[in-house]
């Protein structure tokens, strides 16, 4: 287990405190008191498909480690695994590999306090109490500082091919596939990461109309929008949308969606019962 | 007081509606766990609204509320106590509506689980949670226990198939948590009331994600002379980037008493029998059936059987899913345990379980979800044998304890509720049950929601801590 009692002494209990990885999701609050986690893998448990490591280990890092027992880890590529954890935003393979939220099985984060505490537990299956893991991904550290945590990880395919179609409705692609990992549509051209044995990857892609490709899209950079999946056909301009997810990558700005006054207040409340004074990572919009 | 509070619930909702007898009441004492508590009103909402005039009436009144569903939960989750009001959402079972394209549905708590997967069977999907109980346990009851199933193993349990959430909060406050989009803003509040066990308020609509079927499936029974050399091939089968749709392991008690129920056939001298499906396109599917036989073998399974038709195929599965039935022919009492321990621990702890419960002299059948290491032994017992539940009480809490020690976890998919709450420390310390606490805090400030389940004392913010008829804590 990764001493974190220095990294607790660090975060301390008192004055405004930010953290940040490599700084590739937006890193730290400005003019704050910065922190680093702790990096490195702890160990890896390629029969019970589980990984433990510090919040400060690169993404990149993990998923090298990983392929050597040929598996690999749902999260986003750059960064430390604290960074894509708390942020929270999975990349274009989250029809296939599900949200950032079910990666994360153990955490031992600091709190407010400066104390070290544990959410979750280091079995796959687990419903032993309530599920502060869930609540710490997509949290931006509001809540606590990750120190280390024990993430699922799962099997690397046999074959994983990127394929392509010229479709105006992107349902004709996506209908036709079984358990895609990725389908993905700008208006009039799909593309479709399929993964598993070679002869159902042949067999799905020519059953859909595909042809192989390279690789996927550049993804536009403007702005990073959340929609219900069902009304993805209604997008104009210059998009690369998820098909079957909702995220939409669009050339043009996009202010943020503003979540329900409600939501809004209960995730007020739940940051004040976390963080009192606003010591972490102040300023920060989750 | 509760007379004057059912006055008012039966002006909002309609007096038939409103049940204070005393055989309804006890009726809803309790669940399905062996855990009796008492209720002081059960009602039966048919719309959020009046959810929210349930609860509103009873933060009038300073009265608890304990929603419930089928009342299929083992751990007491929805067992009310000091006489609270129980809210049942069995009425509310709608289906509102399916979008099978992106594959979503949005529906009341009351649906039956397995209800809602005939629903939308004819778009080729399914909901993939599936709880033995899954005829009878409701979606709400899925969401309160975050609950699992023979296909959480590849699928993921209920958490993984929640979108979004309309809930009432204890002060009558209506909020829609998550949504169908993917990435509302705001923390991740879904996802911290799944698994609430009716802590955190009452979930009046669901958003589901459903799964497409699978375009083929196969079934197949593997025999072993040991349990370990059963356990070792659940883990060698993992290790070796496979990860089937289910994993099921049943011991020889266990498979004699179904056979003798079922008939289908089972291998009675097998010490243990393994139960894998495989589900998937048909090149991986075929070259993962000759990967598992081929483990099998290699740990020493005396026959394989795979299903050759459907028909088969439900014989098999009827042979798991009804072991809690067959019991029966045994003993007439049962009490059934939920640890998880690490796949590669799987044999040490079979081989505690059995050394504690020959101690205990008590008797124990294996039936559980073995590749996901989520143990399921199951006590059975005569309940009027003198002194009996004590044994049966102190079996359990070794068992929990050595699979925590063996690093493992106090339950998979049954929940905490009142059955596993005073282990909780065995898990968590006490900064770790505040941090707990304050989540409970944020949603029911009012502490009305459920009290006293999940979280001991004084981690439950100085609640009195009950310990009703039949917990063994």
């Amino acid at each position: 287990m990764i001493d974190l009692v220095q990294f607790a002494a660090q975060v301390g209990n008192v004055g405004e405190v930010t953290i940040t990885g490599l700084g590739t999701r937006g890193g730290a609050a400005s003019g704050v008191r910065c922190v680093h986690a702790p990096a490195g893998i702890e160990w890896v448990q390629p029969d019970e498909m589980i990984v433990s490591c510090g919040a400060g280990t690169p993404v990149d890092e993990l998923v090298a480690t990983l392929a050597e027992h040929r598996q690999t880890v749902a999260l986003p590529a750059g960064g430390t695994v604290g960074g894509a954890l708390v942020v929270g935003r999975a990349d274009v393979r989250r029809l296939g590999y599900g949200p950032v939220r079910d990666v994360l099985l153990q955490a031992r984060y600091i709190s407010a306090a400066g104390e070290v505490v544990k959410a979750g537990g280091p079995t796959v299956k687990n419903v032993s109490g309530f599920d502060l893991c869930r609540l710490l991904v997509g949290s931006h550290g509001t809540l606590g500082f990750l120190g280390d945590v024990i993430l699922r990880t799962r099997p690397l395919p046999q074959a994983s091919k990127w394929f392509t179609r010229q479709v105006v409705d992107p349902f004709e692609v996506f209908t036709k596939l079984y358990k895609p990992t990725s389908v993905l549509w700008n208006g009039s051209q799909a593309w479709a990461l399929l993964e598993g044995h070679p002869a159902d990857v042949a067999e799905q892609a020519a059953a859909a109309g595909l042809t192989e490709t390279a690789g996927p899209p550049a993804l536009p950079a403007g702005s990073r929008r959340s929609v219900s999946p069902a009304t993805l056909t209604s997008l104009t301009g210059d998009f690369v949308a998820e098909v079957g997810v909702g995220v939409v990558h669009h050339a043009d700005t996009w202010p943020p969606l503003a979540a329900g006054e409600r939501s809004a207040a209960l995730s007020a409340a739940v940051r004040h019962e976390f963080d009192p004074g606003g010591r972490l990572n102040p300023g920060t919009d989750v | 007081m509760s007379t004057t509070l059912a006055d008012e619930l039966r002006a909002v909702l309609s007096p038939d509606r409103v049940r204070t007898g005393a055989t309804e009441l006890g009726l809803y004492a309790r669940d399905a766990s062996n855990i009796e508590g008492s209720a002081g009103i059960v009602c039966f909402p048919l719309t959020t609204a009046e959810v929210q005039a349930c609860v509103r009436a009873a933060a009038r009144h300073g009265v608890p509320f304990v929603a419930r569903g089928s009342g299929t939960g083992l751990a007491g989750g929805a067992t009310p106590l000091d006489h609270a009001l129980v809210i049942a959402l069995t009425k509310m079972d709608a289906v509102l509506s399916v979008d099978p394209v992106n594959r979503f549905a949005w529906v009341e708590p009351g649906v039956l689980n397995l209800d809602l997967t005939r629903h939308v069977t004819r778009h080729g999907m399914h909901f993939a949670p599936d709880p033995s109980s899954q005829q009878s346990c409701s979606i709400g009851g899925n969401v309160a226990n975050n609950s699992g199933g023979p296909h959480c193993l590849s699928d993921g349990v209920t958490a993984a198939h929640i979108l979004a959430l309309e809930v009432v909060l204890s002060d009558g406050t209506i909020v829609e948590l998550g949504g169908e989009q993917p990435e509302p803003s705001g923390l991740d509040l879904r996802g911290a009331f799944v698994g609430s066990e009716g802590m955190f308020g009452i979930a009046t609509k669901v958003c589901v994600r459903l799964t497409q079927n699978a375009p083929a499936v196969r079934t197949m029974l593997m025999d072993f002379s040991s349990v370990e050399a059963g356990a070792q091939t659940v883990s060698a089968i993992i290790a070796d980037g496979m990860v089937p749709a289910a994993l099921e392991m049943m011991d020889q008690l266990c498979v004699q008493a179904v056979e003798a129920y079922i008939h289908a056939g089972l291998p009675v001298d097998a010490a243990a029998v393994l139960l894998v499906e495989v589900a998937g396109l048909p090149h991986g599917l075929e070259a993962d059936v000759a990967r598992i036989v081929e483990i099998g073998m290699a740990h020493g399974a005396g026959t394989v059987r795979i299903a050759q038709d459907e028909a088969e195929r439900a014989l098999l599965w009827k042979g798991r899913k009804t072991a809690f039935g067959a019991i029966a022919r045994i003993k007439p009492n049962y009490y059934l345990h939920d640890t998880v321990v690490p796949r590669r621990k799987l044999p040490e702890v079979l081989r505690k379980v059995y050394e504690i419960v020959e101690r205990h002299q008590l008797l124990v059948l294996n039936v559980f979800h073995a590749g996901d290491g989520n143990l399921h032994p199951l006590l059975v017992f005569d309940k009027r044998e003198p002194g009996v539940m004590e044994r049966v009480h102190a079996a359990g809490e070794e068992i929990v304890r050595a699979s925590v020690e063996a690093g493992g976890v106090l339950s998979g998919e049954h929940g905490i509720g009142l059955e596993k709450r005073d282990f909780m420390p065995l898990m968590f310390g006490p900064a770790d049950l505040a941090a707990q606490a304050s989540m409970r805090h944020a949603f029911d400030p009012l502490g009305l929601a459920n009290p006293f389940k999940v979280l001991p004392s004084p981690a439950a913010c100085g609640d009195v801590q009950h310990v009703p008829e039949g917990a063994w804590v």
